[in-house]
């Protein structure tokens, strides 16, 4: 029988992959964003499971929230992303902290 | 039995896939295992019975968000080399962290499974099954309690959208375009003019 803490555990070590992977792949960006998204599917995957085992269905609507702001991040993050490369030639983030100012 | 089953086999499929996003090499290789992750996410999603959340995972994040990825970065040109220079120094940070994350869902977990939380009576009871489809149940809730929500989710793929546009387009350049405003503002007293030179002096135009 799958209880719901089976899927707590699958969805916490989703999240911990996304956290490490922000930080073993510190200077290429699109992986980091990559890594947001697999952050923001654990936390879907949290959101769907406590709704379906707790028999509330504001759990999946929260998700559908958060699916929506994933996508628009996604989208302004490689927008930004393609319009540095263009000015650039590069995306290493390294180079990152020459924008200011 | 089948369903415990699929629940250990969606699982471990999107772990694997999951760290093989994080660890690939080339980044065309992560946005497909990000795609594989996806699907395994919506298969456990089916599995709970979110059925249109599932669907909706597949549209949205496959459909969109990942040809998304793959056109950047199809599009970028990257160069690997240069990009693959961080492992070693951030690796044992990165490690730290996660652990410091993963011992801290533990303990959540724990006291989750020992009774210290009371949770609040439900917000929006999900109906039977057999009387009121998933997708209908869902609707009724969005539309009836949530609406002002749900159109502030579409104002904010509104303004994505524009942003979006906004930040990567750029005019083209070389190209005599036609402006019609000042076309149709000429008068014949700005284009022409009466002049009386004399003789042999010229005129300067």
């Amino acid at each position: 029988m799958i209880t719901l803490g089976h899927y707590l555990i699958v969805s916490a070590i989703l999240f911990v992959m996304g956290v490490l992977g922000i930080f073993i792949n510190r200077t290429n960006i699109i992986i980091i964003l990559m890594a947001i998204e697999l952050i923001l599917l654990a936390v879907n995957l949290n959101l769907v499971a406590f709704s379906a085992y707790l028999h509330d269905l504001v759990g999946q609507i929260f998700a559908m929230f958060v699916l929506t702001v994933a996508a628009g991040e996604a989208a302004i993050g490689l927008a930004i992303l393609v319009i540095y490369f263009r000015s650039r030639g590069t995306i290493a983030v390294d180079d990152v902290h020459q924008m200011k100012g | 039995m089948i369903a415990v089953a699929a629940f250990y086999l969606f699982a471990s499929i999107m772990i694997g896939s999951a760290a093989a996003v994080i660890l690939s090499r080339n980044p065309v290789h992560s946005v497909l295992w990000l795609i594989l992750a996806f699907f395994n996410a919506a298969g456990l999603m089916l599995l709970v019975g979110a059925e249109f959340i599932a669907m909706l995972l597949v549209i949205v994040y496959v459909g969109a968000v990942a040809v998304l990825f793959l056109f950047v970065v199809m599009m970028l040109n990257i160069d690997l080399a240069e990009v693959r220079s961080g492992f070693a120094r951030y690796g044992i940070f990165g490690a730290a962290i996660a652990a410091v994350l993963a011992i801290e869902i533990g303990v959540a977990d724990e006291s989750w499974h020992s009774g210290a939380l009371q949770l609040d009576s439900r917000v929006a009871v999900t109906p039977d099954v057999a009387t009121m489809p998933n997708i209908q149940a869902l609707g009724a809730e969005l539309y009836t309690h949530y609406l002002l929500i749900f159109e502030g989710a579409g104002l904010v793929l509104l303004v994505a959208m524009i942003g979006a546009i906004v930040l990567t387009h750029r005019p083209a350049k070389g190209v005599r375009a036609q402006n019609v405003g000042s076309q149709v503002r000429r008068r014949p007293q700005d284009a022409t003019r009466n002049m009386n030179p004399e003789v042999g002096a010229g005129m300067e135009l």
